[in-house]
């Protein structure tokens, strides 16, 4: 028993086909694989600042960066820092979703302020997070010493790393929050009245009907704050703490860009491109095979 | 129609390319990338003005790139897309990595030689010029904004904690006893530092003839180590990290950030670059009256204290444009003819008395004595004084660093400080692990700068 070849009888021949991926292969060779393909080149080699003297040295910088005790701790940092952002932005938002789904007065023009931050430009956001918090100009920082709280992200780590992780949070609750009231607002009315007629209450309600049905959406959420908390986040360090202080708020992308462009060390700092690189494409596939299993509408 | 379009394109392109080379009837533009942001951007802008309208032949376009670190970055990315500038503001920390790029950089005295522009050496101080010359003394950069670090301390906050406005503490023991004091008399920050490590590492081992690193800081070779572990310095590091458990020093934040803490009143005493003068006069509640001036403090038990303090602020590089392009021969001209005009002593002495930089020869700072500027101004004659504390006799020790990847090393040491001050580690640990990871970058530049 013989099958028609897949598909084959839309086109004739193979021009148009390539004709009609054409432009998105172009602008993904030119925007990716060319870029891509000089960090696999340049982390290979040993290089002076200027360029004017290459080294070939095989995969030393790979071993460089893996023995390196504070890339290893920056790597601890990130996984920190990642978990904190995603979880402290999908918790918020869920909780804000959750509330603005309610019939409130008002409803419209608190969920319109709601998504206002994530126009917010990074950086932008991490200056009103300065102004806030700075020890000496900041409202809140002055406020704290005032009141016997020793507040110096300056030179406290751990205040430094709450300050970089509430104000990347903050930056994604409103993308985060998007999405949920969208999947709150597709929960069918009657599942929910269904419930309520058996005498569940809000809260059981919520943790059995509601919640199952946008794991999802929670899920999708994860994995894009996730992403977000790892590449995303260079603008509010750099404007906040450059990774400081110590290298307590070092992330791996701050430290590429360190690398890289402070202290034109670039091969190491290709090298950790790769490396991010190779994380980012396992979370995709990570991503793309979970979430294909558990869609469910 | 459609090639048309083509060719005017490709003539648009041509054309800016082209310009300079022809340049028949217009001035030779010489690009200038610098690092100073206001004021001090504009005095040094004033003075490529006062060039551009001294001749016709050349224009020199200034361009501020952001900070010195920031500058330093953006003219090495030039050079490798061809598109460096002909002459960059390198501070002094880059002075090891610009003295081993090749033909990136065009020498300071190869420069003069094929111009017969004629500039005397002979008349620059031996600190500033020793920090930009080859050991056989040949220059390699053109100096130009160069400071020292001082002390500047506010005077009404010394009146009010009892303590003489007009003497500075000398010691570091006396400049223990005057924290304490203010401290005591409810000052909220008594001492902070700009540069931590230029003033807190550099100017306390100079001062104390010790080493920063082997091969005379790096004078002799690129194979250098770091020494700053030693028993100075762990004396030192374990003095401010007591201070700030005390409540004495704070940080002030990392390469200048502190002057602000200083300019806006907050802060009794600072040390900080004498260039920092221009700045202070203009914020400092109460304005020139309430700034002291002295000299950095040392520690009167060690053997041979004080020696000379060591410079920094920048130098200017003439540049290749790119790794296949050099520059023409009249291009060379402009920027030597910019050179020597800076080089004259009214230029120079003008720029010393507006900013609080050094006077760079010893004719600007004669002449500036002789106007009657330091009675006008007690203090400003300061950091000239403290570079010449010790006789004037330099050693392997406090003629500079040149360190190749200094820019690198300075943040490590910022970055083991900060934990240090922050109670993370103690400070023996913090130069322990200054000197591990600073000898990994010393070690990684040696090798890739081995020619």
């Amino acid at each position: 028993m013989s099958r028609p070849a897949p598909a084959s009888h839309l086109f004739r021949g193979t021009a148009l086909p390539w004709l009609l991926l054409l432009p998105q292969l172009v602008i993904t060779g030119l925007f990716f694989f060319w870029p891509a393909g000089q960090a696999v080149w340049q982390s290979l080699l040993r290089e002076d600042a200027f360029g004017l003297r290459s080294e070939f040295v095989g995969l030393e910088n790979f071993a460089d960066v893996l023995a390196d005790p504070t890339w290893l701790a920056s790597f601890g940092r990130t996984l920190l820092f990642s978990g904190s952002v995603a979880g402290l932005a999908l918790v918020a938002a869920l909780f804000l979703a959750v509330q603005a789904d309610r019939n409130i007065r008002g409803a419209s023009a608190f969920k319109t302020l709601l998504i206002w931050p994530y126009a917010v430009a990074p950086a932008v956001a991490a200056v009103l997070w300065l102004f806030m918090f700075h020890p000496h100009i900041g409202i809140f920082g002055r406020m704290l010493n005032a009141a016997g709280i020793a507040w110096d992200y300056k030179l406290n780590g751990d205040q430094a790393m709450l300050l970089v992780i509430v104000a990347s949070a903050w930056k994604q609750v409103s993308y985060n929050f998007i999405f949920f009231l969208a999947g709150l607002q597709s929960i069918p009315k009657s599942v929910m009245e269904a419930a309520a007629i058996d005498g569940a209450s809000p809260r059981y309600r919520f943790w059995t009907v509601v919640f199952p049905l946008l794991s999802p959406t929670a899920f999708f959420l994860l994995v894009v704050n996730l992403v977000y908390a790892f590449f995303d986040t260079f603008g509010v360090i750099h404007a906040l703490t450059q990774g400081g202080p110590g290298k307590a708020t070092e992330t791996l992308i701050y430290r590429v860009y360190t690398d890289g462009v402070v202290n034109l060390n670039l091969g190491s700092s290709a090298a950790q491109s790769v490396i991010l690189m190779v994380l980012v494409v396992g979370l995709t596939f990570v991503q793309f095979r979970y979430v294909e299993r558990r869609v469910h509408y | 129609m459609k090639r048309r379009t083509l060719g005017l394109a490709s003539a648009g392109l041509a054309l800016p390319i082209a310009a300079p080379a022809l340049a028949q009837g217009g001035p030779i533009e010489i690009s200038f990338w610098h690092g100073l942001g206001q004021p001090l951007g504009g005095l040094l802008e004033a003075n490529v003005t006062a060039f551009n309208a001294s001749q016709s032949r050349f224009k020199v376009v200034p361009s501020f790139r952001g900070s010195y670190p920031e500058t330093m970055v953006a003219a090495i990315a030039g050079f490798r897309a061809s598109s460096a500038p002909h002459i960059v503001q390198m501070f002094e920390v880059g002075t090891g990595t610009m003295m081993a790029a090749g033909r990136a950089v065009k020498p300071l005295h190869e420069l003069l030689a094929e111009t017969g522009v004629r500039i005397n050496f002979d008349d620059y101080l031996p600190a500033i010029k020793g920090y930009y010359s080859l050991s056989d003394g040949r220059m390699m950069s053109m100096p130009f904004n160069s400071s020292t670090s001082i002390m500047f301390y506010n005077k009404d906050a010394f009146r009010r904690a009892g303590l003489n406005p007009d003497q500075a503490p000398a010691t570091w023991a006396e400049m223990r006893a005057a924290i304490t004091r203010l401290k005591a008399a409810g000052h909220e920050l008594p001492f902070t530092t700009a540069w931590p490590t230029w003033c807190q590492v550099e100017q306390v081992s100079a001062l104390h003839d010790i080493a920063l690193a082997t091969r005379e800081n790096g004078f002799l070779g690129l194979d250098a180590e770091l020494t700053v572990n030693n028993p100075l310095m762990l004396r030192h590091m374990t003095a401010l990290v007591e201070m700030g458990r005390e409540g004495g020093f704070r940080w002030g934040g990392r390469d200048g950030a502190g002057d602000a803490l200083f300019a806006n009143g907050t802060a009794a005493i600072i040390h900080a670059s004498s260039g920092g003068r221009a700045r202070f006069v203009r914020e400092l509640p109460g304005g020139a009256a309430n700034m002291g001036v002295a000299m950095l403090p040392y520690y009167d038990d060690v053997a041979g204290a004080p020696k000379n303090s060591i410079i920094g602020g920048a130098s200017f590089w003439a540049m290749n444009r790119g790794p296949n392009a050099a520059r023409s021969a009249d291009e060379n001209r402009g920027i030597a003819e910019f050179y020597a005009f800076l080089a004259q002593a009214e230029v120079d002495a003008k720029w010393h008395q507006e900013t609080g930089y050094l006077p760079v020869t010893k004719s600007s700072f004669e002449r500036t004595r002789a106007e009657g500027f330091y009675e006008r101004n007690p203090g400003a004659d300061i950091p000239v004084q403290q570079l010449l504390r010790g006789g004037g006799m330099m050693t392997g020790n406090t003629r500079g660093i040149r360190l190749g990847g200094f820019v690198e090393i300075r943040v490590i040491m910022q970055e083991e400080m900060e934990r240090a001050l922050q109670g993370g580690q103690t400070p023996q640990q913090a130069l322990t692990n200054t000197v591990t990871r600073g000898n990994v970058v010393l070690r990684n530049f040696e090798r890739s700068n081995r020619t």
